[in-house]
């Protein structure tokens, strides 16, 4: 028995040995041919498991479908893009495309893969992977959510191959953030997918209950288990593209678990228990408690300022008369003054709203444009100003009548209006009772209305009958833009009055020339021109009163190397390929 | 258990409910006055020491925020201010107790906002207590109202309303109300706002005593007595008024034990959903809804204070009841 063993062992052991040799000899030559992307941070140390946790379940595992937060925070993990944002300094840089040139016309994008470029599964990733992807995406029978981001004044790019790692993109027309187009457009492997795509399938591949292996990707991790409602896990991708300046391929970790975790409170617990490694979402209440932990146990944390989350309050400028809205017509009289909003604007302690509502932690706005989006934004001097005398003398100005410790308009009627408000939102409830109050100050009695937040939009954006709303809106990206929905007079996302056939005040229609010739202006600086004029205008003209901004907070373990928390979503993930623990055997 | 022993708790929820009303009267601030300055202020402390240790008139001392820290405050006792009792409030009213300007007294702390929690819980008691008083009655009313009539009437008025009250309980409430509020005017001021909270709980609650009353109407009507009315030649309302509501007085008095602490509750998810009373009017729902965050909890416990007192409410209504029940049970 043992002369037998002692026959077979040598043997199993030369198979393995010849197996460790055959994979090693097939990283070096996929090394030696491959033109990975060296990164800059601090090179770490290899191994350790991280936990991070999301706020509710992917409802997909294909890039095509995904619309909701958590599946685009996972699939960040599984899939790369071509040309990528860089988060910390919102610029794009080079990712799957090594290098890119534009042509003289601004029309077309020739981009040059890395060479060796691999899915998890091994196989090669060409140019003709990316032009599937585009393919499927543009397919309009494929229906893919993503593909009205990619119209360019109605019509979409075409995408051809020029060899075996070159594509050239054909814009329909110059198109000034194109580059940016190519962020979290995920490159997908034709050779999973191209069968399910000719059966009219594609948008049912992928779901969750796909086999792991099934799942195939570019990016820094792998699909390793899925449990339902408790966890994700995804390991190493041996064949990401990306390594440090030792030459160590990334990521460094080798596992990541991300927990199901909808309740925010619950988050903030296992976060704080040292149970989840990162946390890109921490409010102001959490930030506190976090930073009263003893310095032993307190997470490294860090205040990024000011987001792209913002805090509106406007008026409903619609055309009351039009859709039989009778009180409301008669208040429009003062609620489409310019004069009045300043005076409400002026009247709002937004220092007060940040000190107590956000415990500090967040910055007021003078416009749509937060500090935080440091490409873009335009400082107006003097503003935002809290000044009640003046909003007083404002009011009295247009004359507004005074009896009585209020004010009256022409027609003998109270000055009075409501704010509709989303009832689940507890800060913007603050924010409303906050500005009732410094309202009443000057004389006008605001009334807050809570709202199931569908039965609040549905209002905004359809019945239109409301008087005034506070919204908060997220930019998922810093350039000007994607902002067009919102500030265009057609737009479907004005929603103080939206869908205009043509632009109801001169202003708007100035905002409208502004905002397409900066879509379309190649240079950097004449487009920062026109966009720091539309700030200016928002600013003056007021068809929304921007409140503030809520900074990004975020907490990280203290062991963690190379984390780059962003105020761009997601946050903290999307460096995640080069974090790494400091301290070794850090496993979980 | 001797009849005045069993009466105690009913008589505990009398004074408990007037001692609320009386003290919304006397708030020491109005409930919406924000006192910026002071979010999250802890219970003020009254001092009956001087700084010599003698006994001094009721006293506080400066309360300074520290700048560093949100929420954090230090005493300033160098700085003392007389408490007044039955003073004038700021926006008009007499106030139980008053710090004299510049100090500032707040019995049970301040919440978010700089509001005197205090003075809120008082007057979002009245509007909890009451909105769940008068659903109660409207519901009842209702019930009474229907239930009687489908019970003695029979036929289609009873298959209508009997449907109607089944469809109504087949529904969640708490959806069915969220659904009617986003359905109603926009612009409410809170008075409406409390009128409208106490017409759509009504509405949403009469259906199952509705069902209670037609069961007893429907047993009730072929007793002999009102056969001999009937045979008397008394019509259809005058039997309902002569005969058949009395015998409905102690399931309503049963019913209003159950149905007031059930709407005071339902008051307070809707306002703890933030679909109750609109701001700047305060009920204990609102005031609790800042408890969902730990934190609030685990480091300002006098946010608590709406939770404690509705659950003394709520165990006085259960008391009130079981005696009720008691009373049913000897008179049967």
């Amino acid at each position: 028995m043992h002369r037998r063993i002692g026959k077979v062992a040598p043997s199993f052991r030369a198979r393995r040995v010849t197996g460790c040799l055959l994979l090693w000899s097939a990283c070096l030559s996929f090394a030696s041919e491959s033109e990975s992307l060296v990164v800059r941070t601090t090179p770490g140390k290899s191994g350790g498991d991280l936990v991070i946790a999301l706020r509710a379940e992917p409802k997909t595992l294909l890039p095509l479908s995904a619309v909701d937060a958590s599946s685009k925070e996972l699939l960040s993990l599984l899939h790369s893009d071509l040309i990528h944002i860089h988060r910390p300094s919102q610029q794009t840089a080079a990712a799957l495309a090594r290098e890119w040139q534009l042509s003289a016309d601004g029309l077309r994008y020739t981009l040059r893969l890395r060479r060796g470029l691999r899915f998890s599964d091994g196989h090669p990733l060409t140019a003709e992977d990316v032009a599937f992807t585009f393919r499927v995406l543009l397919d309009e029978q494929v229906k893919a959510p993503g593909r009205d981001l990619l119209r360019i004044r109605g019509r979409f790019p075409a995408v051809r191959t020029l060899g075996r790692e070159t594509v050239e993109v054909t814009l329909p027309a110059p198109y000034a953030p194109a580059e940016r187009l190519f962020d979290s457009i995920a490159i997908l492997p034709r050779h999973r997918l191209e069968a399910a795509y000719r059966e009219g399938k594609l948008l049912q591949s992928w779901a969750l209950n796909t086999s792991p292996e099934e799942i195939v990707g570019a990016g820094p991790f792998r699909l390793c288990e899925y449990v339902p409602g408790r966890r994700i896990v995804v390991e190493r991708n041996p064949f990401y593209w990306k390594r440090d300046s030792n030459g160590t391929a990334l990521p460094y970790l080798d596992k990541v678990t991300i927990l199901f975790l909808p309740d925010q409170e619950a988050e903030l617990f296992r976060f704080r228990a040292g149970e989840t490694h990162l946390h890109g979402r921490l409010t102001a209440r959490g930030f506190a408690a976090l930073e009263s932990l003893p310095a032993s146990r307190r997470p490294a944390l860090a205040d990024l300022g000011p987001g792209l989350e913002q805090h509106l309050l406007f008026f409903n400028q619609n055309d009351a008369a039009a859709k039989g809205l009778a009180a409301l017509e008669a208040k429009q009289a003062w609620l489409q003054d310019v004069r009045f909003r300043r005076a409400v604007s002026l009247a709002i302690d937004r220092t007060g709203i940040a000190r107590l509502v956000f415990q500090g932690k967040a910055s007021p706005l003078a416009h749509h444009v937060s500090p935080g989006n440091r490409l873009w934004h335009t400082a107006i001097e003097g503003l935002p100003k809290y000044a009640p005398d003046e909003a007083t003398r404002a009011l009295q100005a247009m004359g507004l009548r005074w009896k009585a410790d209020r004010w009256f308009d022409a027609t003998g009627a109270p000055v009075a209006f409501s704010i509709a408000v989303n009832a689940a939102n507890g800060e913007q409830r603050q924010m409303a009772a906050m500005i009732q109050e410094d309202l009443r100050e000057i004389g006008i009695d605001v009334s807050v209305v809570p709202l199931e937040f569908r039965s609040l939009i549905d209002r905004v954006m359809q019945t239109l009958d409301y008087e005034a709303a506070i919204l908060g809106l997220r930019d998922g990206d810093v350039d000007p833009v994607p902002q067009m929905p919102m500030l265009l007079s057609t737009g479907r996302m004005h929603f103080w009055r939206p869908n205009q056939q043509n632009a109801a005040t001169p202003w708007e229609a100035e905002i409208d020339r502004l905002m397409e010739l900066q879509a379309a202006e190649r240079d950097l600086r004449r487009r920062a021109a026109h966009y720091a004029e539309v700030q200016r205008i928002v600013a003056a003209e007021l068809p929304f009163l921007a409140l503030v901004s809520p900074h990004v907070l975020t907490g990280a373990h203290p062991d963690l190397g190379n984390v780059q928390p962003s105020v761009l979503a997601p946050y903290l993930l999307d460096g995640l390929d080069a974090v790494f623990w400091r301290r070794s055997g850090r496993t979980r | 258990m001797s009849r005045r022993a069993i009466s105690r708790p009913v008589l505990l929820l009398v004074v408990w409910h007037a001692a609320l009303a009386a003290g919304a009267w006397l708030a020491p601030h109005p409930g919406n006055r924000q006192y910026r300055e002071y979010p999250f202020a802890p219970p003020t402390r009254i001092r009956l020491l001087d700084a010599n240790r003698g006994l001094a008139w009721p006293h506080v001392c400066a309360l300074e925020p520290e700048p560093a820290r949100f929420g954090a405050y230090r005493e300033d006792c160098a700085r003392r201010f007389p408490v007044r009792f039955l003073a004038s409030r700021p926006g008009g009213g007499i106030a139980l107790m008053q710090a004299v300007a510049p100090g500032s007294l707040f019995l049970l702390g301040t919440d978010e906002l700089g509001r005197d929690v205090f003075s809120r819980l008082l007057l979002g008691g009245v509007l909890s207590l009451g909105c769940g008083l008068s659903a109660a009655c409207l519901a009842l009313a209702l019930a009474a109202w229907l239930g009687s009539l489908a019970g003695l009437l029979g036929g289609l008025a009873d298959a209508v309303i009997s449907r109607g009250a089944e469809v109504l309980m087949a529904l969640p409430i708490l959806y069915l109300l969220l659904a009617m509020r986003a359905a109603l005017p926009i612009q409410s001021p809170p008075l409406t706002g409390f009128l409208m909270a106490v017409c759509l709980i009504a509405l949403a609650g009469w259906a199952r005593p509705a069902r209670l009353v037609r069961g007893i109407v429907l047993s009730a009507r072929e007793r002999g007595y009102v056969l001999a009315a009937r045979g008397f030649g008394a019509g259809s309302f005058y039997l309902l008024r002569k005969h058949l509501l009395p015998e409905l007085r102690g399931v309503l008095h049963a019913q209003a034990a159950v149905l007031i602490p059930r709407f005071v509750i339902l008051e307070v998810t809707l306002s703890l959903l933030g679909l109750g009373v609109p701001e700047p009017a305060s009920s204990w729902g609102s005031m609790l809804a800042n408890l969902r965050q730990y934190d609030v909890l685990a480091t300002h416990p006098w946010m608590l204070a709406p939770a404690a007192a509705l659950t003394l409410s709520l165990a006085l209504f259960g008391h009130a009841g079981r005696w009720l029940e008691v009373e049913v049970q000897e008179k049967a």
